[in-house]
């Protein structure tokens, strides 16, 4: 039902606050040494998310390890530039994702008023 | 002890690992200087040990594993005057390097803002979720 309403924003949100969670985790970790940074790839995550699997399993299975630019000497790979951005380019869509649902719920909202 | 359930728990748990490497750093800073009579009793700089925590889902938080002594000798200093000298007229003053401490503050208290920065950010979208109906 809520599939067929809110199409692929609904997906597209919780999935949108799965990354924030794991970028958050990568902030927190900037200091320990041997972290290995994560993200995961949105799109390869709603690609995943069709092929039938639950949203908290298509962020798993399009979890990525991050690439360094500079590896540090202590192993850790979290690079406070490209955290911060991945992080509020992830707080974008995620409210880009929630107007388009305000959107369509005030349309529905209108039609069963009937306004 | 369990990782962090949410997002809340893990910039909670981040920001005081975060003060545990402030504070340390503040007592290395206060004892920069001080004196001892003996080699062993003189005192070595506190450096916190990090580790990643697994908490649900895709959450990995950061915990103090352990708050350790750095293995840095104490510099001697031949001081025959000083009240704390030994028979050789020697004193052992802590090692503690003034410009590593200083740089350790200042990436704690950076660290320590990114993580408010983002709990702020995430905090804003979670109520703009609440309010939406």
């Amino acid at each position: 039902m809520s599939e067929g309403l809110f199409g692929i924003h609904g997906t597209a949100l919780q999935l949108r606050g799965q990354r924030m969670e794991v970028l958050a985790s990568n902030i927190a970790n900037a200091a320990t040494p041997g972290y290995k940074a994560r993200d995961i790839d949105f799109s390869a995550a709603l690609a995943a998310r069709d092929t039938g699997m639950d949203t908290g399993q298509a962020g798993a299975a399009a979890m990525r390890f991050r690439i360094p630019t500079m590896p540090s000497l202590d192993g850790n790979t979290v690079e406070m530039g490209t955290e911060q951005t991945a992080f509020a380019e992830n707080a974008v869509g995620y409210a880009t994702t929630l107007e388009f649902l305000r959107g369509r719920i005030e349309t529905v909202t209108r039609a069963i008023r009937g306004e | 002890m369990s990782g962090p359930q949410n997002i809340f728990q893990l910039a909670q748990r981040a920001m005081s690992a975060q003060s545990v490497r402030m504070n340390a750093a503040a007592s290395n800073l206060a004892n920069a200087g001080s004196a001892s009579s003996t080699e062993e009793g003189a005192y070595r700089p506190l450096r916190p040990v990090f580790a990643e925590e697994l908490g649900s889902a895709s959450l990995s938080g950061v915990r103090v594993e352990a708050v350790r002594r750095a293995d840095v000798a104490p510099i001697r200093q031949h001081q025959p005057g000083h009240p704390l000298a030994d028979e050789n007229g020697d004193i052992w003053v802590s090692p503690v390097d003034e410009n590593e401490e200083m740089i350790e503050m200042l990436e704690a208290s950076r660290q320590y803002r990114n993580m408010v920065e983002a709990l702020s950010t995430a905090k804003q979208l979670m109520l703009e979720t609440m309010r939406m109906k």
